[in-house]
C-alpha cells in the first residue's frame, strides 16, 4: 500500500510537469469485457471487465527525451489488482555521438520470433495476452538501464535490470493452470529471487542480412522449480546464449533463431530453435508461419510447435481480421487467437478477440488452459 | 552576332524537340522524386470514402538521395492518435531484381519490424495512394511512348513490362514542359477502362525546386479520393544518412519530431 501511494504520488507530481512542458500528450480510454465460453470450476465466468485510461507524454529536450506513459485501471474482475500500471517512465540521452542511454521503466524487445520468444527474456504479461487485452500488453515493462553503442562493427545493446522481474504469470487469478497434480485456481505461490538480470545483444546488418548474437544471465521468467520446504514455486538460475538471422527472401521475410538455455538448480539445459517465413499471399492478405522446437538435454522427446498467422485487411484497411494459431503435434495441444478490429473513425476502434485453447491432456503447455477459453469485446477512444 | 544567337536558339529548340521519351520520363522522375540532395516535408492527408466519410493522417517525411537513384525515406506519424510515433522507413532500390527494404517501428512494443517487400500497389495507410506513389516507380518497369506533345505538356503512355504484377494495363502521364513535373496520371484497368487518376493540383517553387504542394488521387471505380497537402518543405537540409537506421527508428531524431 505504501509502495502504491508512493507510485501515485510520483505520477501526480510528474505528469503535470511533462504535460505543461510539452509536447505530445496522448493516450486512450479503453473499455473491455471478456467472458468464458464454458464454465471453469476453478474460476469466475468473467475474464475481463475493465476501464483503462492511458495517459502519456514525451518531452523532447535538446539534451534528452523524457517519456512517461501510465495506465489507470478500474478492474471489476479483481478489485485487489493494482489500479496503476506504469508502462514507461524513462529518460533517454546520447552522452556520446555513438552511444545512447535509456534509464527507467521501459518496454524492452528484441529477437525475431512472432509471439514466440527465445532470446527475448524481458518480462511478458501472459495474463493480459490470454485475456484479450491489446497485443502490446504481452510486453510487461522493465525497470532497466539500457545502453546502446553504435561502433562501426555493429550495434551493441546492454540491458541491466537491478531487480529480477518474473513474467506476469497465469497464477490462478482469472485463469486456472496445471499445478502439477490437477487443474487449479488457487493462487500460485512463488519465491522470487532477490537478484539482478543482465541481457546483451550484438547485431549487424550485412547487405540486408541482419545477424545478432545474444546473451542473458538471470533466472527463468516462469517458475521451473519447487521448494518443498516453503511450498513455493521457484525461478532457478538461467543463462542463455543465442543467435538470430533475418533477411528478405523470395519476396518475403525469413528468420532463424536459436538459443541454448544453460540452467542450474536441477533443471535440464535446453536447446530452442525457431524458423519462420512471412509473405504477402494477396493484396492486403499476409501470411506467416513458424516452426519452433525445444529439446531438453538428455531427454529423448522434444516439444514441437507450429504457428500460423493470417492477417486480412478490408474496407480501406479499416477492418482487420487476424488469426494466430499455435499447434503442437508433440503435445497434441494448441491455442487459437482470432480477432477482428474495426476503426470506426480516426478516434474510435472496436475489437473482438477470442482465446481458444485445446489439448488432449491437462498437463501440457496449452492443454492446461482448456477451461479458460474466452471471448472479449472492446471499445477504445484514442486521443 | 544576331545570326549566331538565332542559330543557338534553333539548336536549343531542336534539342528540346529532340528529347527522347526516355529523357523525358527520366527528367520527370527526377523532378518528382529527387529534388535536392534531401528533403523534409509535413504531409496532411484527407481520405474521403465513397459515402463521404473522412479520415485524416498527418506525418512528416524525410528523404535522402543516397546514390545512383537509390533513396532512403523516413515517415514519422503524428496523427491519428493510434499510430502516433510509429515510423515507417524505406531503403528504395531501383535496380532490376533488387527489392526495397522496409521497416515499421511500433513504439508501444519498442519493436522494429521488417516488412515483407510485398505488393507496392497496396494502399498506403488506408488512403487511395499506393506505396509506389510515395516512393516512385522504377522506370525499367514500364515501356514508355511519347503519344502527344502540346505547347505545355508531354503526354507519355506507359505500359507495364510485367502486367501480372500490377493492377493496371497502362497509364498516361502529362508532364509539364517547363518543370518536368508529372501533372496528371490516368490509369486504365485490365479492360481498358479509366479507374484511377493522380493529379498535382498545386505547384510552387521552393528553394528553386518546382514542388507539388497539393496532390489528389481519385478512385474512379469505387468512388472516394485522397488529398495530400505538403507544408514546411525544406530541401538540402544536410540530413545525415545515419538517421535512416534502426537506432533512429527507436529514438526519432529532432528532424522528425520538431
Amino acid at each position: 500500500m505504501k509502495h502504491r501511494l508512493k507510485k501515485i504520488g510520483l505520477i501526480v507530481l510528474i505528469s503535470p510537469i511533462l504535460f505543461a512542458a510539452d509536447l505530445e500528450p496522448s493516450g486512450f480510454l479503453d473499455a473491455r469485457y471478456g467472458i468464458r465460453t464454458q464454465s471453469d470450476p476453478n474460476s469466475d465466468q468473467e475474464t475481463l471487465n475493465e476501464l483503462r485510461l492511458q495517459l502519456g507524454s514525451i518531452w523532447y529536450h535538446d539534451l534528452f527525451t523524457a517519456t512517461v506513459r501510465s495506465d489507470f485501471i478500474y478492474d471489476s474482475v479483481n478489485n485487489l489488482s493494482d489500479p496503476i500500471d506504469l508502462r514507461e517512465f524513462n529518460i533517454l540521452c546520447s552522452p556520446l555521438d555513438w552511444m545512447d542511454l535509456k534509464l527507467g521503466r521501459q518496454i524492452l524487445t528484441w529477437g525475431t520470433g512472432d509471439l514466440l520468444f527465445i532470446n527475448d527474456l524481458f518480462s511478458k504479461d501472459w495474463k493480459s495476452f490470454f485475456a484479450g487485452r491489446d497485443e502490446e500488453y504481452l510486453k510487461a515493462p522493465s525497470d532497466a538501464l539500457f545502453i546502446s553503442f553504435f561502433p562501426t562493427l555493429g550495434n551493441i545493446d546492454i540491458a541491466y535490470l537491478p531487480r529480477f522481474a518474473p513474467d506476469r504469470l497465469i497464477d490462478g487469478e482469472r485463469f486456472s493452470y496445471w499445478n502439477g497434480t490437477a487443474l487449479s485456481g488457487t493462487p500460485l505461490r512463488t519465491d522470487e529471487p532477490n537478484s539482478d538480470e543482465i541481457a546483451a545483444r550484438i547485431s549487424r546488418n550485412f547487405q540486408g542480412l541482419e545477424l545478432s548474437a545474444y546473451g542473458y544471465s538471470g533466472h527463468w521468467k516462469t517458475p521451473q522449480g519447487f521448494d518443498p520446504a516453503s511450498g513455493k514455486n521457484t525461478f532457478p538460475k538461467l543463462n542463455v546464449y543465442g543467435t538470430s538471422a533475418r533477411r528478405a527472401l523470395l519476396g518475403g521475410i525469413a528468420n532463424l533463431e536459436a538459443g541454448y538455455y544453460d540452467s542450474s538448480d536441477g533443471v535440464s539445459d535446453q536447446v530452442r530453435l525457431l524458423v519462420g517465413y512471412e509473405h504477402e499471399i494477396a493484396q492486403d492478405l499476409a501470411g506467416a508461419a513458424q516452426y519452433y522446437t525445444e529439446q531438453k538435454c538428455g531427454d529423448e522427446e522434444s516439444r514441437h510447435v507450429l504457428t500460423l498467422r493470417l492477417t486480412q485487411m478490408l474496407m480501406n484497411q479499416n477492418l482487420t481480421l487476424c488469426l494466430f494459431t499455435y499447434w503442437s503435434p508433440s503435445d497434441q495441444d494448441g491455442y487459437l487467437r482470432p480477432s477482428a478490429t474495426y476503426k470506426l473513425s480516426d478516434h474510435w476502434k472496436l475489437e473482438t478477440r477470442g482465446n481458444i485453447f485445446f489439448g488432449k491432456d491437462n498437463d501440457t503447455f496449452f492443454g492446461q488452459f482448456q477451461d479458460n477459453n474466452n471471448l472479449s469485446i472492446s471499445a477504445r477512444y484514442s486521443f | 552576332m544576331k545570326n549566331w544567337i538565332t542559330i543557338a536558339l534553333i539548336l536549343a529548340s531542336a534539342n528540346t524537340l529532340a528529347l527522347s521519351v526516355d529523357e523525358i520520363v527520366s527528367k520527370a522522375n527526377q523532378a518528382a522524386y529527387y529534388s535536392g540532395a534531401d528533403g523534409i516535408a509535413d504531409v496532411s492527408m484527407i481520405i474521403t470514402d465513397a459515402s463521404g466519410g473522412e479520415r485524416s493522417r498527418a506525418f512528416r517525411i524525410l528523404r535522402k538521395n543516397t546514390g545512383d537513384e537509390t533513396q532512403k525515406f523516413y515517415v514519422y506519424f503524428k496523427e491519428p492518435a493510434d499510430v502516433r510515433r510509429q515510423v515507417f522507413m524505406v531503403w528504395k532500390e531501383v535496380e532490376q531484381g533488387k527489392d526495397d527494404s522496409r521497416w515499421l517501428f511500433l513504439p508501444a512494443l519498442n519493436l522494429v519490424k521488417p516488412i515483407a517487400p510485398g505488393d507496392k500497389r497496396t494502399s498506403f495507410v488506408g488512403s487511395d495512394f499506393v506505396y509506389e506513389d510515395v516512393s516512385g516507380r522504377a522506370l525499367w518497369e514500364d515501356t514508355h511512348e511519347l503519344i502527344e506533345e502540346t505547347d505545355t505538356h508531354y503526354i507519355v503512355k506507359n505500359t507495364p513490362n510485367n502486367p501480372d504484377a500490377v493492377d493496371f494495363s497502362e497509364y498516361t502521364v502529362s508532364i509539364d514542359k517547363q518543370t518536368f513535373l508529372p501533372m496528371k496520371a490516368e490509369y486504365l484497368d485490365k479492360n481498358g477502362k479509366l479507374f484511377r487518376r493522380v493529379e498535382a493540383t498545386r505547384v510552387e517553387t521552393v528553394q528553386g525546386y518546382p514542388t507539388v504542394i497539393e496532390s489528389r488521387v481519385d478512385d474512379l471505380a469505387r468512388g472516394g479520393h485522397t488529398i495530400n497537402t505538403f507544408s514546411n518543405i525544406n530541401y538540402d537540409t544536410g540530413l545525415n544518412e545515419r538517421l535512416f537506421t534502426e537506432r533512429f527508428l527507436r529514438r526519432p531524431p529532432r528532424e522528425a519530431t520538431r
